[in-house]
């Protein structure tokens, strides 16, 4: 088609030779009306060529058709231990405060772990955490039973004033089952500096909620013992599912706080002058906040975990729904 | 402490209308952690009266033998009635707790008058455990004469359906192990008045050992003294005769000591259990007759034993103090008596003591025998030191009250009290709390725990009261202030805290190193870092390789399981096996945490210095205790088991191999910046748990000569030891090593972009098998010079073109010149230079075919 009338033969091109033998006089008009006649035949053949080019690609495209749906999951997904990232998150939330974080070691000495956080030798507080011993009969060295040891040791190797946090692995020696496991992880906060008070602990203990849980959730402070901390306080998180709405509701019950309104999460407390003095730190001048909580009972109350042992088992369904980084 | 609601109402005039979930609630605000409120017997409702047994017929036509009784419950229950019974221990006469038709069992069981064994029963005769009172069902109830008047609804006073408070007493709350310590918070808890059973101690202390130890009615009082006056501050030893230790104890202690969680024994040791509870003072009685001589407080002498009441033999120590008498101890103070002088049906005389012993001088003694009873945990918690004189009496009185018997005398040694003082700025509490709180307040909350208060010009002078042991500092006071106003009284402030660091460059690249792992395509998990013999056998460690060489627990969880790791495979195998074993077909998993080594010399570390608290080791001491501990290295597992990539409808999957493992390795080093170096190890090496891979698929990674770890095929042995299936791959780097090598320069240099032209030139080369690619590939690179951009292996060719024992490594090899296009004659001699390299360093050819 193109040949018959674009070609070296076509009659277009046969009259167009026959333009050089005409009278002088009309060659120009033959020759412009020869013009317009071959541009309009080359404007066809183009547009026409296009369609069929837009067609022939249209039919490829359908025929590439595939099922978008088909899975291909090919590549392994990682993932992180819920446990290690909400560490993170946590120590966070403190660096963005301007804490530092600090770490001390898992196998501990007994006056890091009790003698300079005021475990006076044989009080009951010392049996009331059930302490891995390490190595031969009063060897002085014990599994850490709790991150408190890293604030003697911050207070000791840091300049005042110190405000640091500090997450890790701890050890009692409890047996596993769905509320208890004998290696467990806990978050600590300390703070030494003059002038500080309650207020300063609740004001961030308050923060730190808020950061975790959602904008306006609250902690609540109640009077409780430990040897490190005086005036001491149990810490209590308000629910932040149903933020006290469930509390004599019992058309509304709350499955994370047990329609309570809130949950029980750490202790915290003014820390001991006796513990400033271990450190050579003089109390009159300097005052300290602490608190802590275990990772564990976040985790399971901020994701719903309902068995301890979920998070020791390493079954790779449960890490793998936590992703890379905690929310 | 299990604290009946009644037995709390004695002492503190509480509103009637206050429950126990009431009480508990108040008591939680003001310190004292209320575990659980439950009701003994909950369910039930009365009325449960006291009858008299008249007169009893046996019925003998059924299978078992059963009593018809005639029972008077008194005139305004309906006087005599029948009432059937399968029990057998009691006779007419007795007194009896009967159930009346309305009234409704723990547990929901309503009693009616109804028909049985051919007779119409009217009420029920009850044992303590139908009433949820004890676990007495041998036979019913019978009260001892005299012990409640016939007609009497005895619920209440027997405390059916009464609520216990559930109180867990923290170290530093001694007195609250007793109802006088929690009645007094009750008291404060609702500004009620409060009445101290311990009252009438003003006029029984100042007792000394001049105005004790007068004998009465023939027999001699037993003597008593302190030997050691750190271990026995005070002791008391007051001697009753004719008592008939075989009288039943009431029923209403019986049921006040079961329902504070104790066994009722008999008369005499359920009174003095009874006082203890009451009051907080343990007190122990001796059979008198069965004491020779004098009774002394002392520590033990080597090699003497006890046999104390539990039957166990025991060795004492020379830190144990005991109360001896000329033969010997006769009990471990404050913990538990001997069987010796034991209390039997037959005593007739005892010596009752009431003493305080030293906190720490009994917690040892506790521990150190495994012997933990109520005794020991109020005396490890501190005794009010004034109370054991009052005790005593109480104890005396009650006894002979119930038991018959009088006091001949008492005789003792007491040390007098020290009371310090503390001085307090009366704002401190504010100052501390943040809250406000007027100086008045603060007066009144201490003077409300039992403190006395002076105010002078320089402050408070407070001096504790005599219970309040743990009161010895300003801030100790504070938080009794603070807990009386209540925390809810601190405002919200946040501190202004100074510019801080961020977080540390290896605090940030041990992140890094974490994320990459997962970011491979592996799941991170934790384990347990506890580790046994069979652990490292099914690793295929040999009997002498150091990581047996485990620091071990004293107390561990599982023998099994002694020492602390010093690889992280064996946790991460096992959870592998596992996640195989619940079905999953592909795992791959990491851990970081850390390993536990033992200092080169392999003996098991001993901190020797024990600095002090009152202020700052020295610097030496520091640095022992520090340097005494394990080395913890961090460390990074890996266990690839199973598909890496599975199979499906785009063809088929492959499983992880060796291979994945090195890169894994690889890829981790690299995102910390550092290029590890892979080397074949077919020779056993002496740096980790080498006889963990196979041995011919396993490489060693180092960096610029220094060890990191391994990686490749797990051994097929080992494998199977873990029940692995197929060819796991596993690697375990020492993370610290690496991290402590990024951190010398963590930020790293950018790459020049060049732009001009890309040259590639395809080279394959043949080398013996035992020639690795990475030699060939470091020839190839030191030989093109800097316009070499990469270097990629893209085939690998073994066959008859090669012939045997060769192989033929096919790289593709890219250039690129910084200023201009490479012309073919560069090209061409870097090409040259690249084949001699390698011809020089590994024999290799270009392949001809």
């Amino acid at each position: 088609m193109k040949l018959a009338h674009a070609g070296d033969r076509s009659r277009l091109a046969l009259a167009n030779r026959l333009i050089g033998s005409m009278p002088a006089d009309r060659k120009a008009d033959a020759g412009r009306r020869m013009g317009q006649a071959r541009a309009e035949v080359q404007r066809s053949l183009a547009a026409r060529e296009a369609e069929l080019a837009a067609a022939r690609e249209a039919q490829m495209l359908v025929s590439e058709r595939v099922d978008v749906t088909l899975p291909w999951d090919r590549r392994p997904v990682g993932a992180r231990h819920p446990l290690t990232t909400v560490a993170e998150r946590m120590a966070d939330v403190f660096v963005a405060m301007g804490y530092e974080v600090a770490e001390g070691p898992e196998v501990e000495a007994e006056w890091f772990n009790f003698d300079a956080l005021n475990f006076i030798p044989d009080h009951p507080a010392r049996t009331m955490q059930d302490t891995f011993f390490v190595g031969a009969e009063d060897s002085g060295i014990v599994m850490r039973t709790h991150t408190s040891p890293v604030q003697i040791r911050a207070l000791l190797e840091r300049p005042l004033p110190v405000y640091v946090v500090c997450p890790g692995r701890v050890f009692r020696t409890d047996e596993l089952d769905a509320t208890h496991t004998p290696v467990f992880h806990q978050i600590e906060c300390l703070a030494v500096d003059k002038g500080l008070t309650m207020a300063h602990l609740k004001g961030t203990l308050d923060h730190f909620a808020a950061a975790m849980f959602g904008d306006g959730i609250t902690t609540r402070l109640r009077p409780s013992y430990f040897p490190f901390t005086e005036p001491s306080a149990e810490l209590d998180l308000q629910c932040f599912a149903c933020r006290g709405a469930s509390v004599g509701n019992p058309d509304g019950p709350c499955r994370t706080c047990g329609s309570e309104g809130w949950i029980e999460w750490g202790g915290a407390g003014m820390v001991n002058p006796r513990v400033l003095q271990a450190c050579g730190i003089d109390p009159a001048d300097y005052r300290g906040f602490a608190f802590g909580m275990g990772l564990e009972r976040t985790l399971m109350f901020r994701h719903g975990i309902t068995d301890m042992r979920d998070m020791v088992e390493g079954d790779i369904r449960f890490s793998s729904a936590f992703g890379m980084e905690s929310a | 402490m299990r604290a009946p609601l009644s037995w709390i109402r004695e002492f503190a005039a509480l509103p009637p209308e206050v429950t126990g979930r009431d009480l508990a609630e108040r008591l939680i605000a003001h310190g004292l952690e209320v575990e659980t409120v439950y009701a003994i017997g909950a369910g039930a409702s009365g009325p449960f009266v006291v009858g008299r047994v008249e007169r009893i017929e046996e019925l003998t036509e059924f299978r078992k033998p059963i009593r018809l009784c005639q029972v008077d419950v008194g005139p305004s229950h309906g006087g005599e009635r029948e009432i059937i019974c399968g029990a057998r221990n009691f006779a007419p006469g007795d007194l009896v707790v009967v159930a009346l038709p309305g009234a409704t069992l723990p547990g929901g069981m309503q009693i009616s008058a109804r028909e049985t064994y051919g007779h119409v029963s009217n009420g029920m005769i009850c044992s303590e455990r139908e009433l949820g009172i004890g676990e007495e069902s041998g036979g019913i109830i019978v009260l001892a004469p005299g012990e409640a008047e016939v007609g009497l609804d005895v619920g209440p006073r027997f405390g059916i359906g009464e609520e216990i408070l559930d109180i867990a007493v923290t170290p530093d709350r001694g007195y609250a192990m007793s109802i006088r310590g929690i009645a007094r918070e009750a008291a404060i808890a609702y500004a009620v008045d409060f009445v101290d059973p311990v009252g009438e101690l003003a006029e029984l202390s100042g007792v000394t050992a001049s105005s004790m130890g007068q004998a009465r009615s023939g027999v001699v009082p037993v003597q008593c003294r302190t030997d050691d006056p750190i271990g026995c501050r005070s002791i008391t030893m007051r001697t009753l005769t004719g008592i008939d230790v075989s009288t039943p104890s009431p029923q209403w202690l019986r049921a006040r000591i079961i329902a504070a969680g104790m066994r009722p024994i008999n008369v005499v040791v359920d009174v003095t259990n009874y006082v203890m509870l009451e009051s907080g003072q343990p007190l122990h009685a001796f059979d008198a007759d069965r004491v020779v001589g004098t009774l002394v407080a002392r520590r033990a002498a080597g090699g003497e034993t006890l046999v104390t009441l539990d039957g166990v033999e025991r060795q004492l120590d020379v830190d144990d103090l005991v109360i001896a008498d000329d033969t010997g101890p006769v009990a471990l103070a404050g913990t538990m008596g001997g069987e010796s002088a034991e209390v039997g049906a037959n005593t007739m005389t005892i010596a009752l003591e009431a003493a305080c012993f030293e906190a720490i001088t009994v917690a040892r003694m506790s521990r150190r025998h495994k012997l933990s009873t109520e005794a020991s945990r109020r005396f490890e918690r501190g005794v009010d030191p004034a109370l054991a004189p009052f005790a005593s009496h109480r104890a005396a009185a009650l006894i002979a009250q119930l038991a018959g018997g009088a006091s001949v005398g008492m005789t003792g040694q007491e040390l007098p009290l020290d009371s310090s003082i503390i001085r307090m700025s009366a704002t401190e509490p504010a100052d501390v709390s943040g809250a406000s709180i007027s100086p008045e307040r603060v007066v009144g909350a201490l003077e409300a725990v039992g403190c006395r208060v002076e105010n002078s010009d320089s402050g408070l002078r407070v001096t504790p009261a005599t219970w309040r042991p743990d009161l010895v500092q300003p801030a100790d006071l504070v938080e009794e202030v603070l807990r009386l106003v209540g925390y809810d009284a601190v405002p919200s402030v946040l501190p202004v805290v100074p510019t801080g660091g961020g977080l540390t460059v290896r605090q940030r690249l041990r992140r890094i190193a974490a994320r990459a792992v997962a970011e491979i395509g592996l799941i991170e998990v934790l384990t347990y870092p506890f580790i046994g013999s069979a652990d490292f056998d099914r690793l295929g460690l040999a009997a002498d390789d150091p990581r047996r060489n485990t620091l071990a627990l004293l107390n561990p969880l599982s023998a099994e399981r002694p020492g602390l790791r010093t690889t992280l495979l064996s946790g991460v195998l096992e959870t592998a096996s596992r996640n195989i074993s619940r079905g999953h077909d592909s795992v791959l998993i990491f851990e970081i945490g850390p390993v536990f080594l033992l200092s080169n010399s392999g003996v098991e570390p001993v901190i020797e210095v024990r600095p002090g608290v009152e202020d700052r080791p020295s610097e030496e001491q520091l640095a022992e205790l520090r340097g005494c501990l394990p080395h913890e290295r961090l460390s990074l597992g890996g266990v690839l088991c199973g598909a890496w990539e599975p199979g499906g409808w785009w063809g088929s999957g492959r499983d992880a191999c060796w291979a994945d493992a090195i890169e894994a390795a690889r890829f981790v080093a690299g995102r910390l910046g550092i290029e590890l170096t892979v080397e074949a190890a077919s020779q056993p090496a002496d740096a980790g748990p080498a006889a963990t891979w196979h041995p011919t698929r396993r490489a060693s990674l180092s960096v610029a000569g220094r060890f990191v770890g391994w990686a490749g095929e797990v051994h097929p042995r080992v494998a199977a030891a873990f029940g692995l299936p197929g060819r796991a791959g596993a690697l375990e780097l020492d993370l610290d090593t690496l991290i402590e090598l990024a951190e010398v320069d963590p930020v790293p240099t950018a790459p020049t972009v060049w732009t001009m032209p890309l040259a590639k030139e395809d080279l394959a080369l043949v080398v013996d098998e035992s020639v690795t690619e990475a030699d060939v590939a470091a020839a190839l690179r030191s030989g093109t010079g800097p316009v070499l951009e990469s270097l990629r292996l893209f085939d690998v060719y073994r066959g008859p073109q090669v012939g045997p024992g060769r192989k033929s490594l096919a790289f593709s090899l890219r250039f690129r010149a910084p200023d201009h296009t490479l012309k073919a004659s560069e090209l061409s001699t870097a090409r040259l230079a690249a084949l001699a390299a390698a011809n020089e360093a590994t024999g290799a050819e270009l392949r001809q075919s």
